[in-house]
């Protein structure tokens, strides 16, 4: 099962807030207009993106993802931070750029699903 | 809507970074009710698609969520400037939000139809320079 914490050690991505770093992943998903993530973002993602400011939040509240992963070396605002701290958001950062970050995200999946199908 | 859970509140057009509130507690309200989960994501996309857009166009203005044994429904209603063309509006990456809004993440012309898409059935009702109210209409059942 791949879990935040678990992807946070295989992408060396640096916590910022991990209230919940058994979470499972599922799946993976990048964007930035906040509209266009709550539409399409799903349930247990990781989100990539570069917005940093506490709407961001918001966002993975409601669509319930499974962390945020902030790319490229932004770094959220204070009150994002706070309001990932209240609700129990994982936050997460990391200086690579988004397209490097879902491909490891990818290839974490597919090899989690490989070691537990053997 | 006889025996009908209603709560209200009131989207706060001044504070944008506090949009939200209103989808969130709705979330967590339906959550204790036992509402399917995925019926949950629908109703909260949408309402805080409307509360963004009361923030962004309209500086606030009411949310009530009512709730029966097979119905949500949700009104949004504003005194704001109205919507001149709803069908344009309607449109997919159609927006009139200004390039502040832009840089926080919105105004990519989807609220409403993100709205009618995580919705069963969606009524608008607007008048220019008298405001604008919006019916999400969800059957449980």
């Amino acid at each position: 099962m791949l879990t935040v914490e678990k992807l946070m050690d295989k992408l060396e991505l640096a916590p910022i807030e991990l209230p919940d770093g058994t979470r499972r992943i599922t799946g993976g998903y990048a964007g930035d207009l906040l509209s266009w993530v709550m539409g399409r973002a799903n349930e247990g993602d990781a989100w990539v993106t570069i917005m940093t400011n506490m709407n961001v939040a918001a966002v993975a509240q409601l669509t319930d993802v499974a962390c945020v992963i902030f790319a490229e070396g932004v770094e959220p605002d204070k009150e994002t931070v706070l309001k990932a701290r209240m609700h129990g958001i994982n936050l997460l950062g990391s200086p690579k750029g988004i397209f490097e970050l879902c491909g490891l995200i990818s290839e974490a999946m597919l090899a989690d699903e490989h070691e537990e199908r053997n | 809507m006889n025996e009908a859970l209603h709560y209200h509140f009131d989207v706060d057009g001044a504070n944008f970074s506090n949009a939200g509130r209103a989808s969130v507690e709705t979330k967590k309200l339906l959550r204790q009710l036992g509402v399917p989960p995925e019926i949950i994501r629908r109703i909260s996309v949408a309402m805080y698609e409307g509360e963004i857009n009361m923030v962004i166009h309209a500086h606030g203005g009411d949310a009530d969520v009512y709730i029966t044994e097979d119905t949500v429904l949700i009104t949004l209603k504003d005194v704001g400037p109205g919507i001149r063309d709803v069908e344009e509006a309607m449109k997919e990456g159609f927006s009139t939000a200004p390039e502040n809004i832009r840089a926080l993440g919105f105004g990519a012309g989807m609220g409403l139809p993100n709205m009618k898409r995580y919705s069963d059935e969606m009524h608008i009702d607007t008048k220019v320079g008298v405001g604008t109210s919006i019916e999400l209409w969800y059957h449980l059942k």
